[in-house]
């Protein structure tokens, strides 16, 4: 394929009417990319932080901020899925509140914990579902059914739970713990990780596996670069015979599905359920997708990014925390950073305005 | 038996009228030339033939069997390739990307069934290089200059031997090297034994390779003629409404 490319090349060389467009280096490629730069800042956040604040860089807080993002990444993977196709979902954090209602209401029954968490799943299943079917097939805008979804799910999950907090949760109430709180790898004197190791959480691994799995799909199937492509020209894709409604409905579950997921292991976590469970939330992940370098007019977005963003607000969220910072001020830092992604990845002039600061900052020299 | 046979065929977007009892025919290797004025219904047939919507009223037959499409993957299914006039391309997507899309190849087996992203790249590359285009496989579209985003278009139509190929105005943004491409591609298509029904305003590029103009006028079809029998004047004539069809 190398020899092909440069004979290409080649060929093209001699022909005059020529437009000379460089192919992007896989770097430049990165280097242009926006979840590249917010993963510098990241780093640079961190080591100011650690060298400033004693007690952010020690395991223990390294396990909690771990811990605290997992459930965010694992719904941006989802939220990312839907962004793509040019939606948006805003009915997440109120399904997280119904898989945790519906999942306890069934543990309190006494059922043995995987019927629980099943009949959790199915629920925000459902919920997926329906916005998938009203966007994808009835053709409504994503914002407005997932906005009534909000306020449904959220209204089920008071309803179930009478508005009482549940946490009576019968014979497997210790597993249901233990699937919450797992830590891998494990301190003391029978286990082999030394103490600078942080004990990750369930809900980091999950999130970790979870973003690979994503990883692989974006980059390796058919079904995501039709997804792609529905968020870069809808039309176009359904004209070239991609399934249009039923990738997009898809899109809505699988988000529904990372929200119930994040709910089951916040329940695990909690031992307990209450309705309130992931109430505005639905900001945090949309900003964490966005500032991750998904692009809410469709086309764009990587797991990288959705775990990326999610890390990014956490880690600011913990650093305002130990500076001491009021914690009220944490919803105007997040608002920021979403207007501020934004801008950048906004295109003008068929330019991203962050590329085009980034052609400022550092001219090529050959052009 | 014709590729293609349009019989009767009437569409209206609510109130529009956009075409009224067109019939005509394809042969295999013929190539029709469709012209008229803007707005005369020339995508309309396109997207008719293309599945893209039924016809309101008549019927499209291909090879000898009625179709009615509703989706434009039946109409491929039955050999129908079309390039559209907007292209139809998605612009996050590179060209070996939107020349596959919908039909991506893939390797490996059930449940692990992978892109073969290589084998893509290679294709298109060739079908690129047969058109005499300079367009990269990895390329994004989104940067890509008109004339690029034509031949991925059309590169889309050499994936599978289709049967009748449709060009809504393939030339339009193209150079006068590339213009020479397509009409050869035309040529080598018609040789083949492929029906090709091409939509131009350029006359010259209309009568260098088809063997019928037919010609439609406020989505009636106004003249159906032997491109040898006829004249650029006399089709100018029939676009316009100063010559009156028949
Ligand atoms: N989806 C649609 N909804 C409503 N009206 C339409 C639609 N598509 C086409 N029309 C109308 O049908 C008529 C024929 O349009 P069509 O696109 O077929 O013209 P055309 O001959 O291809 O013109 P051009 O040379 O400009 O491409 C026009 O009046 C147009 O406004
Ligand atoms: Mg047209």
């Amino acid at each position: 394929m190398a020899t092909s490319v440069r004979e290409s090349v080649e060929e093209v060389g001699r022909l005059p009417d020529f437009v000379a467009v460089k192919e992007q280096t896989p770097l430049q490629r990165m280097i242009s990319s926006q979840s590249f730069w917010v993963t510098i800042a990241l780093i640079a956040l961190v080591i100011l932080m650690t060298a400033m604040e004693p007690s952010f860089g020690t395991p223990a807080n390294a396990a909690n901020v771990t811990r605290n993002l997992a459930p965010f990444g694992i719904m941006a993977l989802g939220m990312t899925v839907v962004i793509i196709t040019g939606g948006i979902d805003l009915s997440v954090g109120s399904i997280m509140g119904l898989v945790a209602i519906v999942a306890g209401l069934f543990l309190t029954w006494h059922y043995p914990w995987y019927i629980a968490f099943a009949m959790g799943l199915f629920s925000g299943l459902a919920c997926g579902a329906v916005n998938g079917f009203f966007v994808a097939y009835a053709g409504m805008p994503s914002f407005v059914v997932t906005l009534g979804m909000l306020s449904l799910a959220r209204s089920l999950a008071v309803v179930f739970s009478a508005n009482q907090m549940l946490y009576q949760f019968g014979p497997d109430a210790p597993i249901v713990k233990a699937i919450g709180q797992a830590k891998w790898p494990r301190h003391g004197p029978e286990n082999w990780a030394p103490q600078w190791i942080p004990e990750l959480s369930s809900q980091f691994w999950t999130m970790v596996i979870l973003a690979l799995i994503v990883g692989f799909v974006f980059n390796f199937t058919a079904w995501a670069r039709h997804l792609f492509a529905i968020g870069g020209n809808e039309e176009a894709a359904r004209l070239t015979g991609v399934p249009v409604n039923w990738i997009k409905f898809q899109a809505y579950v699988f988000s529904a599905f990372t929200a119930s997921i994040a709910s089951l292991l916040l329940l695990g976590y909690n031992g307990s359920a209450i309705n309130a469970m992931g109430q505005g939330y639905e900001l945090r992940v949309i900003a964490a997708t966005v500032i991750g370098g998904a692009s809410l007019m469709g086309g764009v977005g990587t797991a990288f990014g959705a775990v990326i963003g999610s890390a990014f607000l956490e880690v600011i969220r913990n650093a305002l925390l130990m500076a001491g910072i009021d914690s009220n001020w944490q919803g105007a830092f997040v608002g920021a950073f979403i207007i501020l992604a934004v801008l950048l990845g906004m295109q003008t002039g068929g330019k991203s305005i962050l590329s085009a600061s980034l052609a400022v900052l550092m001219p090529k020299k050959n052009r | 038996m014709p590729v293609l046979e349009v019989r009767h065929v009437s569409k209206n977007f609510g109130a529009i009228r956009a075409l009224t009892d067109v019939s005509f025919q394809v042969e295999r290797g013929e190539v029709v030339g469709l012209m008229g004025d803007n707005g005369a219904g020339k995508s309309t047939i396109v997207k008719a033939v293309a599945g893209n919507f039924p016809p309101s009223d008549g019927e499209i037959v291909v090879d000898g069997k009625v179709c009615r499409f509703h989706q434009p993957v039946h109409a491929r299914a039955e050999g129908i390739e079309v390039v559209y006039q907007d292209l139809a391309l998605a612009d996050n997507l590179t060209a070996a990307q939107n020349v596959f899309l919908g039909r991506e190849l893939k390797k490996g087996f059930w449940p692990i069934r992978v892109l073969d992203k290589q084998a893509m790249i290679d294709r298109s590359a060739a079908l690129f290089r047969e058109l005499k285009s300079e367009t990269r496989p990895r390329d994004l579209v989104k940067k890509m200059s008109g004339g690029q985003r034509q031949a991925v278009a059309i590169a889309r139509t050499r994936l599978s031997n289709a049967k009748l190929v449709l060009m809504d105005e393939p030339t339009a943004a193209i150079s006068v090297r590339q213009v020479a491409e397509v009409l050869e591609l035309i040529r080598r298509l018609k040789a083949q034994g492929v029906g090709v029904i091409l939509i131009s305003h350029r006359m010259p590029d209309v009568f260098a390779v088809s063997d019928r103009i037919i010609v439609l006028r406020r989505g009636s079809k106004v003249a159906d003629k032997e491109a040898g029998k006829t004249s650029p004047e006399e089709i100018t004539g029939l676009i316009t409404g100063a010559i009156r069809g028949d």
